[in-house]
C-alpha cells in the first residue's frame, strides 16, 4: 500500500483530515528545506507538498513564482530537489511527500530516469501542472511502474466528462482547485465548493483535496468539513517570505500548528 | 499530391504542439477550439475578415521588387513583400482582427494581449478601439522602457499598459501574465495571442490569420513575374509572419522556405535566440511542446536579440515540425548582420525595415550572391522600422 493511501485510511479511521503544507524546495535557501519538513511533519503536517522550482511557474501566482526565483538563484533543479527528498526520508519514512511542478524539467532529465529517481528517494506522488491527462499517458504509466501516485488537478469549469477522464488517471488523491484563478488568489466560495467536491466525491473513493484559496486558520476549518485534505500553498510561502533566518522554523511551525488545530477543531 | 493537413484535431504537429496547460485553461481552450471551428469557415465571418483587410488595414500589401538592391548584391533578384505598409506597421494586426471579430462573436467584451516589442500590443489595441473593447496588455517591464513610443501608443487607443516585473520582465513573463489574467476572468476575456505558439487552438488560428499574406504572395507573384519564388525568406521569433508566408507555399514543389533566427551576440556565445538554429532540446512551455532554449535542469533561459520581436526562447510548434520533416529551413542572422542590412534597405530603396524584418534582409542577401540574376528571393518585410530608430539611434551612438 502505498504512504498516501495509508496516510488517508489511517487518517479516516481516526475521524481527521489531512493537512498538506506546500513549500517550494529551496526557499528561501537550499539547507532549511529538510529542516523546515521536518518541523511542518512535528507540528501537524499529514503529507507535503514540495514545489519543484521552475522559471515560468504559469499556474501560480506572485506569491510562489517568487519562492521559484528564490529557489533558483540557488540552482535548485529537480535533481537537487530529489536530493532533498532522500534526505528527508532517512529520518523520515512514513510522512508522503508529492511533487509539484511543471513538465519541461521532468521532460528535461527525462521520463525514465525521473521515475527511477524519485522512487528512490521516496517520492509518492507527482503532480505536474500542465501536463493534462490527455498528454501524459506515457508518463503515468512510467510513475505506476515506479509506485507513484499521479495527482492531478480538477477546477471549478472542469466538465463532468472531463471528471470521468481525469478520476479515471488519478491515483493517490485528487486535487480540487478552489477558484478561478492561480495559486494563492482571491476568496473561496465554500457554498460552490462544496457542491462540487460532492459531485466529484461521486464519482470516486479517491480521498479529494482542496487547495488554491486556503489563506488562514478559518478558511482551513471550513475546507475541512467537505474535503479529505486541505491543501496550504501562498500562505505558507509569505509567511517563510516574510521570516528571517533565525525565526523561520518557528514561524512556519507556528503556522501549520494553527493550522492544524483548527483543522481538527472542525 | 500529398496534401498538408496539421495539425490534428489536439494541435499536435507530429510531437509538437498540443495542449500543455493547467487543468483551470482547458475549459476556456476547449470552448475557443468549439467557436474557431465553428466560424473558420463561416462565410460571413470570412466576409467581416476580408473587409476589415481590406478597408482597415489596407491589403492586399503590394510585393515590391527591389531592383537597387538586387543590383548591388548582383545575384538573385530580391522582392519585399510589403507588410510594413499595414495599419499600425506590421502583419500583427492581420491576426488581431482575426481574433478580435472571434471575441466579439464570443461575446467576450474584454480583451488581453502580451506583448514584446509593442507591435503585438498596438495591434490589439488597435481593434480593440475599433470594436469597442476593453483592452489590457501585459508587457516586461524591460520592455516597457525599452519600447517607450509603443506604451504611449496602446495608451492613446485605450488600452491599459500592465508592466510585468517578474522573472527577465521580458516577453515570456508578460504572455505568464496573461495567462494568469485569462485564467482568472475566463468568462468575460478572450486572450489574442500574437504568435504561432501557446496551446492549440493558437498556433492554428494563428496561422490561419496570418495565411493572407502568402495566399495573396502566389497571386502577387504569378501576376507580376508570372512564377513563383525560387525561395520565401522570414524572419522567425515565435514565428507568425513566417507561417503567415509559408503557409500556402507549403505544397507548392521547388520553393525553399527558409526561417531567419535571431542569432543575437553570435550563436557559440550563448546570447541568442535560435532554438531552432542553435539545435536546443524539446521542451513544453507556454502550451505546447517545441524546441526550446533551456538549462540542463530544464528551466527556460534568457535570450538575446538586439530585436525585441524575436527575443524570445521558443519557436512556433508547426516550425519545429516543419524542421523535422526538412520542408522549411532555418538558420540565424546576428546582431550586427540585421543592423548592416537594415542600413542597407534605408540607403538604396527607401525603406525603414523593422529589426525583425533585417534579420529575413540579411539572409536574403548572402543568399542571392550565391544565386543567378534570373532566381527570385522573396523576403517577407514584416514591419516597418520607425519603433526601432531609437535602438538603432543609440547603438550608433547618436542621442535623438
Amino acid at each position: 500500500m502505498s504512504r498516501i493511501q495509508s496516510t488517508f485510511d489511517l487518517l479516516k479511521s481516526q475521524q481527521k483530515k489531512a493537512l498538506v503544507p506546500y513549500i517550494t524546495a529551496g526557499d528561501p535557501h537550499p539547507k532549511c528545506t529538510v529542516p523546515l519538513m521536518h518541523a511542518m511533519v512535528k507540528h501537524g503536517a499529514d503529507m507535503i507538498e514540495l514545489g519543484v522550482p521552475f522559471s515560468d511557474p504559469m499556474a501560480d501566482g506572485p506569491v510562489i513564482q517568487r519562492a521559484s526565483e528564490r529557489a533558483l538563484v540557488h540552482k535548485v533543479g529537480l535533481r537537487k530537489v530529489l536530493e532533498m527528498v532522500s534526505e528527508f526520508r532517512k529520518s523520515d519514512q512514513k510522512t508522503p511527500v508529492v511533487l509539484m511542478g511543471y513538465a519541461n524539467p521532468v521532460e528535461a532529465m527525462g521520463i525514465q530516469q525521473f521515475t527511477q529517481l524519485a522512487h528512490q528517494a521516496g517520492v509518492d506522488g507527482v503532480l505536474t501542472v500542465d501536463y493534462p491527462p490527455e498528454e501524459c499517458s506515457k508518463f503515468t504509466t512510467a510513475l505506476t511502474a515506479a509506485g507513484i501516485d499521479s495527482i492531478f488537478l480538477l477546477s471549478p469549469t472542469t466538465e463532468p466528462a472531463r471528471t470521468d477522464l481525469i478520476v479515471q488517471q488519478a491515483t493517490g488523491f485528487l486535487y480540487y482547485v478552489s477558484l478561478k484563478g492561480v495559486t494563492g488568489a482571491a476568496n473561496l466560495d465554500i457554498q460552490e465548493v462544496s457542491k462540487r467536491v460532492a459531485e466529484i466525491k461521486s464519482k470516486t473513493n479517491l480521498p479529494i483535496g482542496v487547495g488554491f484559496g486556503v489563506k488562514d486558520a478559518a478558511t482551513a476549518k471550513s475546507v475541512a468539513t467537505i474535503a479529505d485534505a486541505i491543501v496550504v500553498g501562498s500562505r505558507m510561502v509569505l509567511t517563510i517570505e516574510a521570516s528571517t533566518e533565525e525565526n523561520l522554523i518557528d514561524n512556519v511551525s507556528k503556522l501549520v500548528q494553527e493550522l492544524r488545530e483548527a483543522i481538527d477543531a472542525s | 499530391m500529398q496534401v498538408y493537413d496539421m495539425p490534428d484535431e489536439r494541435g499536435h504537429f507530429g510531437q509538437f504542439g498540443g495542449i500543455f496547460v493547467a487543468e483551470t485553461l482547458v475549459e476556456a481552450l476547449e470552448e475557443l477550439r468549439v467557436m474557431y471551428e465553428k466560424y473558420r469557415h463561416d462565410p460571413e465571418f470570412l466576409a467581416e475578415f476580408a473587409y476589415d483587410l481590406k478597408h482597415f488595414v489596407g491589403r492586399p500589401s503590394p510585393i515590391y521588387h527591389a531592383k537597387r538592391l538586387s543590383d548591388k548584391i548582383g545575384g538573385a533578384q530580391i522582392y519585399l513583400k510589403r507588410e510594413d505598409l499595414n495599419h499600425t506597421g506590421a502583419h500583427k494586426v492581420n491576426n488581431t482582427i482575426g481574433q478580435a471579430l472571434l471575441a466579439k462573436r464570443m461575446g467576450k467584451p474584454r480583451v488581453i494581449a502580451e506583448t514584446g516589442a509593442g507591435q503585438h500590443g498596438v495591434a490589439t489595441a488597435t481593434i480593440a478601439a475599433r470594436l469597442g473593447l476593453e483592452c489590457v496588455v501585459y508587457m516586461g517591464s524591460e520592455d516597457v522602457k525599452r519600447q517607450a513610443p509603443n506604451v504611449f501608443r496602446m495608451k492613446l487607443l485605450g488600452a491599459t499598459v500592465v508592466p510585468v516585473e517578474s522573472g527577465s520582465k521580458t516577453l515570456k513573463d508578460a504572455l505568464n501574465e496573461a495567462m494568469r489574467d485569462w485564467v482568472t476572468n475566463i468568462s468575460n476575456t478572450f486572450y489574442i495571442i500574437g504568435t504561432v505558439a501557446g496551446p492549440h487552438p493558437y498556433p492554428m488560428m494563428v496561422r490561419d490569420f496570418q495565411a493572407v499574406i502568402g495566399v495573396e504572395a502566389k497571386r502577387q507573384m504569378q501576376e507580376m513575374v508570372g512564377r513563383q519564388p525560387d525561395a520565401v525568406v522570414a524572419c522567425v521569433g515565435g514565428g507568425s509572419n513566417a507561417m503567415g508566408i509559408f503557409y500556402p507555399y507549403i505544397d507548392v514543389p521547388n520553393v525553399r522556405l527558409i526561417g531567419v533566427e535571431a542569432a543575437g551576440h553570435g550563436l557559440e556565445t550563448g546570447m541568442h535566440a535560435a532554438p531552432l538554429t542553435a539545435n536546443s532540446p524539446v521542451g513544453v512551455l507556454h502550451g505546447n511542446r517545441t524546441y526550446l532554449m533551456q538549462d540542463a535542469d530544464g528551466n527556460i533561459i534568457e535570450t538575446h536579440s538586439v530585436s525585441a520581436g524575436l527575443d524570445y526562447p521558443g519557436v512556433g510548434p508547426e516550425h519545429a515540425w516543419l524542421k523535422d520533416i526538412k520542408r522549411a529551413e532555418y538558420v540565424a542572422i546576428t546582431d550586427d548582420e540585421a543592423m548592416a542590412a537594415f542600413h542597407n534597405l534605408c540607403r538604396t530603396e527607401g525603406i525603414i525595415p523593422a529589426l525583425e524584418s533585417s534579420h529575413a534582409l540579411a539572409y536574403a542577401e548572402k543568399m542571392a550572391k550565391t544565386m543567378s540574376k534570373d532566381q527570385i528571393i522573396l523576403v517577407n518585410l514584416s514591419g516597418r522600422g520607425d519603433k526601432d530608430i531609437n535602438t538603432v539611434a543609440k547603438l550608433s551612438n547618436i542621442t535623438l
